[in-house]
């Protein structure tokens, strides 16, 4: 089949006020309008949501797997950036 | 809905891989971990599992088409609605599942050609034609109720896409087998006519149910690959035992009788134990010759065609649209 490819979008659905967007899935549209229609009827049957972004797939620059380890890794040996790593009297309370 | 395509061999063998990588691969499985689009996986893995998810997809597509048909003729509005909402439920399950098959580098494109073609498979059970309305509720009940069995242990599969994607159907599919029970319910309850609808949809639908969990695990030896990668948690013959122990009373709370002589409650084990299954059967349908296939297959062939110029319109007026944005733009800037 030589048809054209159907331009992909991922979506992202606020499941209630006060919580922040969340990845569901992904749906295939010619355009914005097209997507968010269909990622309404895919990811909404049943009042999963208050709002939805749709992004083009393509927009999207990921983190490669393979640099995990450097990306990540460095911030195991900073236990200084955790509130625990400091000792603070009992008489003073809490803090 | 369907792991029939665990069933199938793999062409090429797992050797072929740098063996230092499988076997970081394979420690990562053993320790649950979940594998994501982007990390390194085995070819074989990557196959299989195209294979499986978008074999599933295809079946939540194809299985629209035997329900479909009693849409306009439900017997109330709120089976007719119901209906509805269950089909556009298996449309939307084959959505997110196209979707997780896409992250391993297949297009939608390919795979909607693979089944129009032909060329991939999907579950037998929907070869199968819906006569009368005590289908639906067979459907919704036997049909849903293996899928669910199947289906719950895929939400443990390795493949993180797949068993996301999984998570959403199980949530979404149990009033599926409810609203069907609850069909075949009211008529048993209702005149004998009614119920001999029941007995009979029970009669067509039992052991083409039984089949959907794939051929015994005697002859299914390439299960054991998919079970080490832990994409398959269960084997064809413990799932279609559990449904079987599940179901059995449930039709006998309707008031009905299994089409198989020799079922029977074995109280030593706690599990009932069923006649044998028709296995050429299975092959003859799962290779195209069941009493549907070809209707089945022209339906999808003739809804793509037709649909073909709604999405070359879509697209031509996105280009254009995409056109005038840019020429206004170029405009602002040249004033």
């Amino acid at each position: 089949m030589s048809e054209t490819p159907m331009p992909l979008w991922e979506v992202f659905i606020r499941a209630r006020t006060g919580l922040a967007h969340r990845h569901v899935g992904s749906v295939h549209a010619a355009d914005a309008e097209m997507a968010l229609q269909a990622a309404r009827d895919t990811y909404t049957r049943r009042g999963e949501g208050l709002s939805i972004w749709v992004v083009p797939a393509a927009a999207i620059t990921a983190s490669d797997p393979a640099d995990k380890d450097m990306l990540f890794e460095p911030t195991a040996s900073k236990p200084y950036r955790h509130p625990t790593f400091y000792t603070v009297p009992e008489e003073v309370g809490h803090m | 809905m369907y792991t029939q395509a665990l069933n199938q061999a793999d062409p090429e063998t797992v050797a072929t891989e740098e063996p230092g990588r499988l076997a970081r691969f394979q420690e990562r499985i053993d320790a649950e971990e979940r594998i994501e689009p982007n990390d390194w996986m085995p070819a074989a893995y990557r196959r299989t599992l195209i294979r499986q998810i978008s074999q599933h997809a295809h079946s939540e597509i194809v299985g629209m088409l035997p329900e479909g048909n009693w849409i306009t003729r439900a017997p109330s509005l709120r089976r007719k609605a119901a209906l509805l909402a269950k089909v556009q439920d298996e449309g939307g399950h084959g959505l997110y599942l196209y979707a997780a098959a896409e992250t391993l580098g297949v297009t939608r494109e390919e795979l909607v050609d693979q089944l129009l073609s032909g060329a991939a498979k999907y579950s037998s059970i929907f070869n199968y034609p819906t006569l009368t309305w005590a289908d639906i509720g067979a459907i919704g009940w036997l049909v849903d109720g293996a899928a669910i069995m199947n289906q719950i242990p895929l939400c443990r599969t390795s493949y993180g896409p797949y068993a996301r994607a999984m998570i959403r159907i199980c949530k979404e599919e149990s009033f599926h087998q409810r609203q069907g029970y609850e069909i075949m319910l009211t008529l048993c309850r209702g005149t004998p006519e009614q119920k001999a609808m029941a007995q009979d949809a029970l009669n067509r639908w039992w052991w083409p149910a039984l089949m959907m969990f794939g051929p015994p695990d005697s002859e299914s030896q390439h299960t054991a690959q998919s079970m080490r990668w832990k994409i398959k948690r269960f084997t064809n013959d413990e799932l279609r035992q559990k449904f079987v122990d599940a179901t059995v009373p449930q039709g006998l709370h309707l008031g009905l009788t299994f089409p198989d002589p020799d079922l029977r409650f074995d109280p030593e084990t706690g599990h009932w134990r069923f006649g044998a299954i028709d296995w050429e059967e299975f092959r003859r349908v799962l290779a195209g010759h069941g009493p549907c296939n070809r209707e089945r297959l022209e339906a999808r062939r003739r809804a793509h065609a037709e649909g073909a110029w709604v999405r070359e319109a879509a697209l031509a007026n996105a280009a254009k649209r995409r056109q005038r944005a840019a020429y206004a733009a170029q405009r602002i800037a040249a004033e």
